[in-house]
């Protein structure tokens, strides 16, 4: 009997390696002892362990091939979500810096600790763009979650961090374990975990195959579930607000890039011959999402909590490309994941630097006046919300007109009305936030009686610790810049969005 | 040139970002007075009665997604790009002279005016209908941010109601833009948003008529038109006041403008069918706008009302349908410009001596300042279309199309001009004459206000002697724009196509009308077919087979986009002989 052990293709794997190998290097350094040398060394090595595995990523950019045996597919979808993800990964790292839940005074490994989960997750995402096997799709979501959950209560002393780390951890857990059952009726019904064998299985329709249908349905809901997409969207405001801003950042851009182009491989390769009957189903799901967010949205006052439900609205958004399920809708997806996280970063980064100026935490009392206070963030808090509202001149529009176009081309008009409308609704949100930061003076700082909490320190939870960062400011207005920049010269990153909707093309024969 | 001229204010406002403080107002206006010089010689440098686009640029802008960066001017555009480059000249003034804004944001203030100049240049100069989407959209922004920023009162509210509003129409007109894109390049085979294919390439009439109530939704509410023009009173009492110049005078504009450049050409089946609606609305505009306009106190709102009568009277003249009203319109868009940004600068003159906008606390203004009361005089006669103003000449041409095709919404309209009397007079004599109340006082224009608002009157005078200026150029581009949609209307009815040399015609009811079959012809024609073996026959609403010169002479022009197959059919002279 002989055994042939399947060829490994290391070239392929490298980006996987280098982000394996670079977690435990991050881990090893995070012992140094001293809170400032912990820091500057454990950032190095993070972001050079992100900065390699980018570019690896772009050495395979192009090559479209399949990996241990079929479980992996490397193609330039998988890789567009994989720098979506590293990109804000690598944001993220400056985000934390004088962050005080990882600037631990006792010499403990606040940085290390932080970097190697965010980079552990971001391992996960790599994995889940990738997978093309149930089993593979299963392990990878959990080891994107798992870091995430671990992150959001990470702010030790903070009661919000921990309650929103244990809502995530629990509300996570029942995604993924409907994902699971969903998997395992659609290995039942088709016999295999391979997608190219499930396709195969699928054939023309899935309608009069109840095991099939309640296998797509439930991992349907539990991909709603990572994507916080409506109605499972319940935990996106709560966990967004109360996680340290900028683990909010990276799983707002970052989860959002990977799990969307997981969800695009299932449904687009395992189940492409049945689209006539996903598409409805995920159809009525992007307009549910559209409606539900932008309304939830008006009347937050919680920037996080606004923009998590303006996720929820722009996961619907992105959701109308899926549902095209047409290589220019894919590309679509690619193109608007990026301007999201272009859009976003700004955002979150204005709001981690205003939660350490003002006592206002998130409230939106801490960017009023800000035009006049701090230009340049405000500049930036503005584009970043014009774009996120579609309005042009900016790639959030571009977004749009993307999605619109492959949705109309697809005959689904009525979600580009959808759109539309959602939009409409999510001007008076957006808006008013640019209202407060360039139409209103300054308010006071009241000082707010918060109720004692047992077991966590009111003082953490709202005293600004006053700490300044170039860096991210640097980073942020670099970030707006590039959104005005793809507003008006889109061609680079639609080009870009094109390649990996190509990779995918065949699915759609 | 038209490069230059777009994005010429924009660069003036990036640089006013960087510049010495003192000098941002001046770096702003001088970028408006090029772009004034420019558009003036842009004028002198057309070639009247050339219906095609002049001076196009044609660039490949997004090609995965089929948009173009095409740039062009037709007699349509031409003045209102004039119009736009004086306005904003003399708002820019304005605020430079008076050292606006008072809270001393003058790189804000100036760059959002210049980023508004381009965006609304750009609405009037694109060609290809996402870019005009674009810049459609795009002068919300500025505008949002001049209104709420530096407006007064309930500023904040006012400009978002204006934003959402305004947006709401805009949004929809982008799915529509999109969609009529998508829906001909499954016709051709190519996405393009470039209007000359999609005029060519028409759609379903069912499919033209959801898209065309999007856009129509979009100009409507831009205009603002009678049931949709809830954001206008906030609006105007909040605003600054060179803003509301720019608000009225031009983006005003750009609704009907859009009318004429996107509806007509793209959708001139839904145009045709939807034409009494928009005729309703445009009469119910008028009629409502010019109760409003002499009931209410506020001159700012007395302005405002008066607007949405006045673009009333420019929407019924484009949906007359007849060359003659859309031209009208045409000169109508210019002469509005000027006299409801010379009426704006007025009211803020005279806030500044009586120190309020309510009618009720003003009067006597004329008692130590003539030249004011002069300047004054001739806008307002100008906007009650004074016999002997160009506005009479641009509301004439209206009516005039407009009787020849509705009758009955002409006799409506007709009482909006002696009702534009009523409230101009009252206006005037509210402000100018009886007693000057107490705490306000009288005195002669200032030479720095004097120099913003003389031109626009010399401006509004030479009209008034000379309108065949906008007239002679604007004919043959409108003429083009009506002509499809005179077309694409009998082709309902009719059709028409080459059968091997001979001609197969037949005519509806629509026909006849349009192309001037009367009965003695129509049994002229049937005469000589029953003459001719196997020549055809007259069913009136039928099929004609005919190789007869005397039909095809008689019928000008029934060849419609429609038909199966008009490629070899001779191209025949147009239905409105000019």
């Amino acid at each position: 009997m002989t055994f042939d052990a399947p060829h490994i293709d290391y070239a392929g794997l490298s980006p996987v390696i280098a982000l394996t190998a670079g977690l435990v290097a991050v881990l090893v350094v995070g012992l140094i002892g001293g809170r400032e040398r912990q820091r500057v060394a454990v950032s190095v090595v993070g972001i050079g362990v992100l900065a390699v595995t980018a570019g690896l990523c772009i050495w395979q950019w192009g090559e479209g091939k399949d990996l241990v045996a079929g479980a992996l597919r490397l193609d330039d979808l998988a890789l567009a979500a994989t720098l979506i993800a590293i990109a804000a990964a690598a944001f993220c790292i400056p985000l934390s810096w004088r962050e005080e839940a990882y600037d631990r005074p006792l010499g403990t490994s606040g940085h290390g600790e932080f970097q190697a989960l965010l980079i552990c997750s971001v391992l996960g995402m790599t994995l889940i763009a990738q997978a093309q096997n149930l089993i593979v799709f299963f392990v990878a979501i959990e080891l994107l979650s798992i870091p995430l959950y671990v992150l959001c209560g990470s702010a030790l002393r903070r009661e919000r961090s921990l309650e929103s780390g244990l809502k995530y951890l629990i509300i996570g857990s029942v995604g993924s374990a409907t994902l699971l059952y969903g998997l395992a009726f659609v290995y039942g019904a088709s016999g295999s975990t391979d997608f190219g064998a499930i396709r195969d299985a699928v054939g023309g329709s899935v309608i009069d195959d109840p095991l099939l249908l309640i296998g797509i349905a439930l991992a349907a809901a539990g991909l709603g579930f990572k994507l916080s997409i409506a109605p499972f969207h319940q935990w996106t405001p709560d966990v967004y607000e109360g996680a340290p801003t900028p683990v909010t950042t990276f799983m707002a851009v970052a989860t959002k890039a990977a799990v969307f182009c997981a969800l695009v491989r299932f449904f687009d390769v395992a189940l492409g011959p049945a689209v006539d009957d996903w598409q409805p189903a995920l159809a009525a799901l992007a307009a549910v999402s559209i409606v539900v967010g932008n309304v939830g949205a008006l009347g937050q006052d919680s920037l996080k909590r606004l923009l998590g439900y303006s996720g929820v609205a722009q996961a619907g958004y992105m959701m109308v490309a899926v549902v095209a399920a047409t290589e220019a809708g894919v590309s679509a997806l690619v193109f608007y994941l990026a301007a999201y996280a272009l859009m976003n970063l700004p955002a979150f980064a204005v709001i981690v630097i205003r939660e350490r100026e003002t006592p206002f935490g998130d409230n939106i009392r801490a960017v009023t006046g800000l035009g006049r206070e701090r230009p340049a963030l405000a500049i930036a808090l503005t584009i970043s919300m014009l774009a996120l509202a579609g309005l042009p001149g900016t790639a959030g529009f571009m977004g749009k007109l993307f999605v619109i176009e492959a949705a109309v081309d697809a005959d689904y008009t009525w979600l580009g009305v959808m759109i539309a409308i959602g939009t409409m609704i999510s001007l008076a949100y957006y808006l008013r936030v640019v209202a407060a930061i360039w139409m209103s003076r300054a308010t006071e700082p009241a000082p707010t009686a918060m109720p004692a909490i047992a077991g966590g320190s009111q003082e953490a939870d709202t005293a600004p610790t006053g700490a300044r960062c170039a860096a991210i400011v640097g980073l942020l207005v670099l970030a707006a810049a590039a959104t005005v920049f793809f507003g008006v010269i889109p061609s680079p990153l639609v080009d870009w969005a094109a390649n990996a909707g190509q990779s995918i093309g065949s699915a759609f024969g | 040139m038209l490069n230059v001229i777009l994005w010429l204010p924009l660069a003036a406002g990036v640089l006013a970002l960087v510049a010495p403080r003192a000098t941002v107002r001046w770096t702003v206006l001088a970028g408006a007075l090029g772009t004034l010089v420019l558009a003036v010689v842009l004028a002198f440098d057309f070639t009247v009665g050339d219906a095609a686009l002049q001076h196009a640029v044609d660039e490949s802008w997004i090609p995965d997604l089929g948009v173009r960066y095409q740039l062009g001017v037709d007699g349509i555009s031409l003045f209102l790009v004039v119009l736009t480059a004086l306005l904003w000249e003399g708002a820019v003034a304005f605020s430079a002279l008076r050292g606006y804004p008072e809270d001393g944001r003058v790189r804000l203030y100036y760059f959002l005016l210049a980023l508004a100049e381009t965006a609304a240049l750009g609405a009037f100069l694109a060609q290809d209908l996402l870019l005009f989407v674009l810049f459609f959209d795009l002068m919300l922004v500025p505008f949002f941010f001049l209104i709420g920023a530096f407006g007064n009162g309930e500023r904040i509210v006012a400009t978002t109601k204006m934003i959402v509003y305004t947006l709401v129409g805009s949004l929809l007109m982008l799915v529509g833009a999109i969609a009529v894109a998508i829906l001909v390049s499954q016709q051709t085979g190519e996405l393009s948003f470039s209007m000359q294919t999609l005029s060519e390439n028409l759609l379903s009439t069912g499919n033209q008529t959801w898209i065309f109530c999007f856009f129509a939704a979009a100009f409507l509410v831009k205009m603002p038109a009678f049931p949709i023009h809830g954001w206008m009173p906030d609006a105007y009492r909040a605003a600054p006041i060179p803003v509301l110049v720019l608000l009225s005078g031009v983006l005003a504009k750009v609704g009907a403008y859009g009318f004429l450049r996107v509806a007509l050409p793209i959708f001139p089946d839904a145009t045709a069918d939807l034409q009494e609606l928009v005729l309703v609305i445009g009469v119910a505009s008028i009629l409502y706008g010019s109760v409003m306009a002499f009931t209410q106190n506020d001159t700012r709102l007395v302005a405002g009302y008066s607007s949405v009568a006045q673009l009333g009277f420019i929407t019924i003249g484009i949906f007359s349908l007849r060359p003659e009203g859309a031209n009208g319109a045409v000169l109508q868009m210019v002469n509005h410009g000027l006299v409801v940004a010379g009426i704006f600068l007025i009211i803020a003159v005279l806030w500044a001596r009586t120190g309020t906008d309510d009618l009720r606390r003003m009067g006597g203004q004329a008692l130590r300042a003539p030249v004011l009361a002069a300047l004054f005089l001739v806008v307002t006669l100008a906007t009650l279309a004074m016999p002997g103003s160009a506005n009479f000449i641009g509301e004439f041409y209206i009516l005039n199309g407009v009787f020849q095709s509705k009758i009955v919404f002409a006799f409506v309209a007709a009482t909006g001009v002696a009702m534009a009397a009523f409230y101009a007079l009252r206006l005037y004599q509210r402000t100018m004459h009886n007693r000057l109340p107490e705490g306000a006082t009288s005195r002669e224009i200032s030479l720095r206000d004097g120099v913003v608002l003389a031109p626009l009157v010399a401006v509004i005078v030479g009209l008034a002697l000379y309108p065949g200026l906008i007239l002679d150029r604007g004919e043959a581009s409108v003429a083009g724009k009506i002509e499809a949609v005179a077309m694409a209307d009998c082709a309902d009815e009719s059709f028409a196509r080459s059968d091997g040399g001979r001609y197969v015609l037949a005519f509806g009811a629509c026909a006849d009308d349009r192309y001037g079959i009367n009965d003695e012809l129509e049994e002229q024609i049937r005469n000589r077919l029953d003459d001719t073996p196997g020549g055809g026959r007259w069913t009136g609403y039928g099929p004609v087979v005919t190789t007869d010169p005397l039909v095809e002479l008689s019928t000008r022009g029934a060849f419609s986009p429609h038909s199966d197959d008009n490629s070899s059919a001779p191209s025949l002279p147009s239905p409105f002989p000019r």
